[in-house]
């Protein structure tokens, strides 16, 4: 193992950590520019965590240390993630620990970290907000879950990194169950990141908020880090996507040098505002869900995925 | 020649009675053209006797004993039921259930009908088959919906939906066939699907295609045929369009789908040998036989009860062609034969019934014979003959029918008989207080036009006691034909 | 990579396309959105013939696939996008009952379809053999449905996929029915819709509705 590559794992998780509020103000001007509005600054989201640091911490008299502690893990297992994924390069020491179903597993730890927080005030809000992120996070794993196993299938590895390889070894068409997954993942990407159809982020009604609903107790650095972590956690979910479908310019293995990392950097820069734009699209084109067709979308996701592995499996790609 | 004349009069007629269909003179101007018709395909018939089966149309055109049998009875039961019509008709618009704009509609498309139905039976190529299939469907949905009622618009909605979902089905199967044949044959575009060629290269076809073909070929045209468990449009379709229409519906494109059924599965059998193909038609018409006489006991319009007597007949015509054989065939075709006589025949006299008492409810309709007795003993022989009394023809057909499966197969004996009695116990009962009893309905405004009726049931008669040489001898070309 | 191969990838991917527009027929609500994806199921259905064509290098077939661009991707969805406009109906959208479930048996009938074209699929020598599968199952998630769905443009839209899918099994297993059948399919398809617009007028002229649920009073008792 060496050095280099553990000064690129670190130079792609500084990235990540840099640029993912960047993301998600580019799709919050997108949206705006889509709705005829006048689009809130791309450096918004800085601005909001720079302001939410300098303010001081309100707790809830109850609040555990649960509680406390949830920012700093949510924000964490984003972090770790991020250096599972492959955004830049292949060649990630970190990732040889965890394949991606570790992945699906820290989503995971932060969803059951944030719903026990929301839960643990005791206020109606968090409770509701807690239940409804669960039944959603339950439906939507196994969707992801079988999005992922459709892509290993291809190339008989559960690690994104070496799938990435393997595509870029292939230069291949993509193969026809791809479409499939590729949609299920859509869907799947934007139930899990509190997105229209199933949750809007920029609402606070009490009727439909899901997510929302779980931080309205936090304030302060805590509300930064659950904010950052958000983030963090749909630009991870990007660059998933990325290495799924669209993994050109990604250095591969053995691609040394600063030239391949330039280009790299470039091109998921490129896929990030092309794919904020896109999404962006997406949700200003559909109208949310009730909350009860959650379950219906989420399970149409899972089905779409499912068929994309039968059309692999009966097509002989 | 007579081929394009027997395919290009009804279609003049159909484009004739476009402009004039609303006129006073249409419906003769309809009769006339039939009329024509039958005259052209009564020299195809002659040619086809003296000379054998026939080629025309650079191949595309294809006529042996068993197609011109069809032609003929077509054409012939064609020009008798717009002689019915005529005075049926203008009795509907007395009754103001119809308006010349919808009159013109009628008398065109039933030209075209007769066209279609006529190009699918004389075509040598099985997707041009399919093609008039699908266009004598088209054309008869709107006379189905001829009077605008709810329920009319529901027969024909059901009718076009479930025959069109049906003969998708079929298409499908033709596909494969020329899939199949593409295999055997090179690829020939045209030539690929034309049944003489496929016919010729029968047993090189790949039989694992062809059995799936024919499973689908089977689906699809037995929608059409009314083969229980696809029959649901047939009785909504004879109950709620007008009458002639019922008429040749029963009397005759049942037996074209039929036909193009046997076309299929004489390919079929060449391929993968008579006992899957035969089975399966076996399996389909009895049951379609057994449920159709159940549900007889059910009905209470008069058109549907005899809608459900057709799709007993054609479950019984359906299993005799399963059974094969000469003799099971050649009754069958003797069967195809007297039922669209007799039906049509029937269905002429219901509707005049129906008109009589004002309803098509069976309770309604009491004492036909004291207001008009040609209608009541019109029905009255009618039914007799339908249900297999002798001396009529159909006793003759159902005889051969019942000891050719008794021999071969008699485990479907019991079957056929339940069919029978029920079927027999379930009309009778119902026609009885019909055509007897009394009733105070006034007479009709214009007179009936029976004569086709009697013609029809007499021909029956005939059939039943003395069979010409002449026309059993064809009868056994065309069954060695089917094999 | 190899010429053709290529061309058999993307006919491959185009399949798939199909099958996955079928189960978005399947889960749509509304009526106007049903027809822009038979548009596209159209649309889709010109390239894949367009595709065949060149490969096999036989000028009729871009006859038919001009034939498919003319009526499938212009005319019909034209056709039905003024009737449903003129019947006021553009805005309506149906009760699904159980979209899952719906999918479920979707799933099966893919599975199914699958099974049933195995034999034939082994034999075909076309490039696009594969594909028969596909075409197969989208002919049954068609007839799905028209079983599930109680309006009567839906019912229509589905017959006409339907066809889509026969039409794409007749290239994907024999480059293609001849000339002159496909003409012949192609009329009574026009003719057909234009009937079906007649009986659109009379059906809500009687029941001031296009649901079907009112086609229900011809039951046996």
């Amino acid at each position: 193992m060496r050095a280099i590559s553990f000064v690129r794992q670190f130079l792609e998780v500084v990235l990540a950590i840099a640029i993912a509020p960047l993301f998600t103000g580019w799709i919050a001007q997108c949206r705006a520019w889509l709705q005829n509005r006048s689009a809130p600054s791309l450096l918004q989201p800085y601005r909001m965590l720079r302001k939410l640091f300098f303010k001081d911490v309100v707790l809830a008299q109850n609040a555990s240390a649960l509680f406390r502690a949830t920012p700093y893990v949510l924000f964490g297992t984003m972090v770790l993630a991020a250096a599972i994924i492959p955004s830049l390069v292949t060649d990630l020491p970190l990732a040889r620990v965890a394949d991606s179903i570790a992945l699906v597993g820290l989503f995971a730890t932060a969803r059951v970290f944030l719903s026990l927080a929301a839960m643990d005030i005791g206020t109606a809000f968090g409770t509701l907000g807690a239940r409804r992120e669960m039944m959603i996070g339950f439906l939507a794993e196994p969707a992801l879950l079988m999005v992922l196993f459709n892509a290993f299938m291809l190339f008989g590895s559960t690690s994104l990194p070496s799938l990435v390889d393997g595509y870029r070894a292939h230069q291949s068409v993509v193969d026809p169950s791809v479409i499939f997954a590729a949609v299920a993942f859509v869907m799947v990407l934007l139930a899990e990141n509190a997105r229209i159809p199933i949750d809007n982020p920029s609402t606070h009604l009490e009727l439909t908020m899901i997510h929302e609903a779980m931080l309205l107790e936090y304030s302060a650095r805590h509300l930064a880090l659950v904010e950052w972590a958000s983030s963090l956690k749909l630009f991870n979910y990007a660059c998933i996507g990325f290495a799924l479908f669209l993994p050109w310019g990604i250095a591969t293995h053995g691609a040394d040098g600063g030239w391949p990392l330039l280009v790299a950097i470039a091109a998921l820069l490129g896929k990030l505002v092309i794919a904020g734009a896109a999404l962006a699209l997406i949700e200003s084109l559909s109208a949310k869900l009730r909350i009860f067709r959650a379950p219906e979308y989420l399970a149409m996701a899972f089905l779409l995925a499912v068929l994309g592995l039968l059309v692999h499996l009966l097509l002989g790609a | 020649m007579e081929i394009l004349m027997v395919l290009g009069l009804p279609l003049l007629g159909a484009a004739l009675l476009a402009v004039f269909g609303a006129r006073r003179f249409a419906a003769e101007l309809n009769a006339g053209m039939s009329l024509a018709t039958l005259i052209a395909a009564s020299f195809l018939v002659l040619r086809v006797i003296r000379h054998g089966p026939l080629l025309a149309g650079h191949e595309q055109f294809f006529v042996d004993p068993f197609n011109v049998f069809l032609v003929a009875l077509t054409a012939f039961v064609g020009f008798t039921t717009a002689l019915f019509s005529r005075p049926y008709m203008r009795i509907e618009e007395h009754h103001g259930r119809l308006n010349p704009g919808r009159l013109r509609l009628y008398h065109s498309m039933y030209q075209l009908f007769m066209a279609a139905m006529l190009l699918a039976l004389l075509t040598n190529n099985m997707g041009l088959l399919w093609v008039a299939m699908e266009a004598a469907t088209l054309s008869t949905v709107l006379l189905v919906s001829l009077y605008r009622t709810r329920a009319s618009l529901e027969a024909a909605w059901k009718y076009f939906i479930l025959c069109g979902v049906g003969i998708a089905q079929a298409l499908f199967g033709t596909i494969l066939l020329y899939f199949a044949a593409e295999k055997a044959l090179g690829r020939q575009g045209m030539t690929a699907l034309l049944w003489t060629h496929l016919n010729a290269v029968k047993g090189q076809l790949e039989p694992r295609v062809l059995g799936l073909a024919f499973v689908f070929l089977l689906v699809g045209y037995g929608t059409k045929v009314g083969l229980a468990p696809l029959h649901n449009w047939l009785p909504d379709a004879h109950a709620e369009g007008p009458t002639p229409v019922s008429a040749v519906l029963s009397g005759l494109l049942l037996n074209v789908a039929l036909y193009a059924v046997i076309r299929c599965k004489v390919l079929v059998e060449g391929s993968i040998g008579h006992i899957l193909p035969g089975r399966m038609l076996m399996t389909f018409g009895l049951l379609s036989a057994v449920l159709g006489a159940f549900f007889i006991w059910r009905q209470r319009d008069i058109k549907r009860l005899f809608g459900y007597s057709s799709i007993e007949h054609m479950g019984i015509i359906t299993f005799a062609f399963g059974l094969g054989g000469p003799v099971a065939n050649f009754a069958a075709l003797l069967h195809m034969t007297v039922h669209s006589l007799t039906k049509s025949s029937i269905f002429f006299t219901a509707g005049h019934a129906s008109q009589t008492a004002g309803t098509q409810q069976m309770d309604g309709i009491r004492g036909l014979v004291g207001i008009s007795p040609t209608i009541g003993w019109g029905l009255m022989l009618g039914s007799l003959s339908i249900l297999g009394m002798p001396p009529f023809g159909v006793f003759a057909s159902e005889f051969l029918i019942l000891t050719t499966a008794m021999r071969e197969h008699p485990w479907t004996t019991p079957f056929l008989l339940i069919a029978l009695g029920v079927a027999f116990a379930g009309i009778f009962s119902r026609v009885q207080p019909m055509v007897f009893g009394e009733s105070d309905a006034p007479p009709l405004p214009h007179s009936p036009a029976l004569l086709p009726v009697f013609v029809h049931l007499g021909m029956v008669l005939l059939l039943g006691v003395y069979m010409p040489a002449a026309l059993a001898e064809w009868y056994r070309a065309a069954a060695r034909l089917i094999g | 990579m190899h010429h053709s191969e290529l061309i058999a990838q993307l006919l491959k991917v185009i399949a798939a396309g199909l099958l996955l527009i079928s189960f978005a027929m399947l889960a749509s609500r509304r009526t106007q959105q049903l027809i822009t994806l038979f548009a596209w199921q159209g649309a889709m259905l010109f390239v894949s013939t367009c595709l065949v064509a060149y490969s096999s290098g036989l000028t009729e077939m871009y006859y038919s696939a001009g034939l498919t661009l003319l009526l499938k991707v212009i005319a019909l969805p034209w056709i039905l996008h003024r009737l449903i406009h003129r019947l006021g109906a553009q805005w309506d959208s149906e009760q699904l009952v159980n979209v899952p479930t719906t999918m479920m048996a979707g799933l099966a009938l893919v599975i199914f379809a699958f099974g049933l074209a195995q034999p034939i699929t082994s034999m075909a020598t076309t490039i696009t053999r594969h594909t028969l599968g596909i075409a197969l199952a989208v002919i049954l998630l068609a007839f799905l449905m028209m079983i599930t769905r109680r309006k009567a443009v839906t019912q229509v839209i589905g017959f006409l996929a339907m066809e889509n899918g026969l039409f794409f099994a007749a290239t994907s297993a024999t480059y293609g029915m001849p000339m002159v059948i496909e003409l012949g399919i192609a009329l009574d398809l026009l003719v057909g819709v234009f009937i079906l617009g007649i009986f659109f007028f009379q059906i809500r002229e009687q029941f001031d509705s296009l649901d079907l649920s009112n086609l229900e009073s011809l039951k046996e008792d």
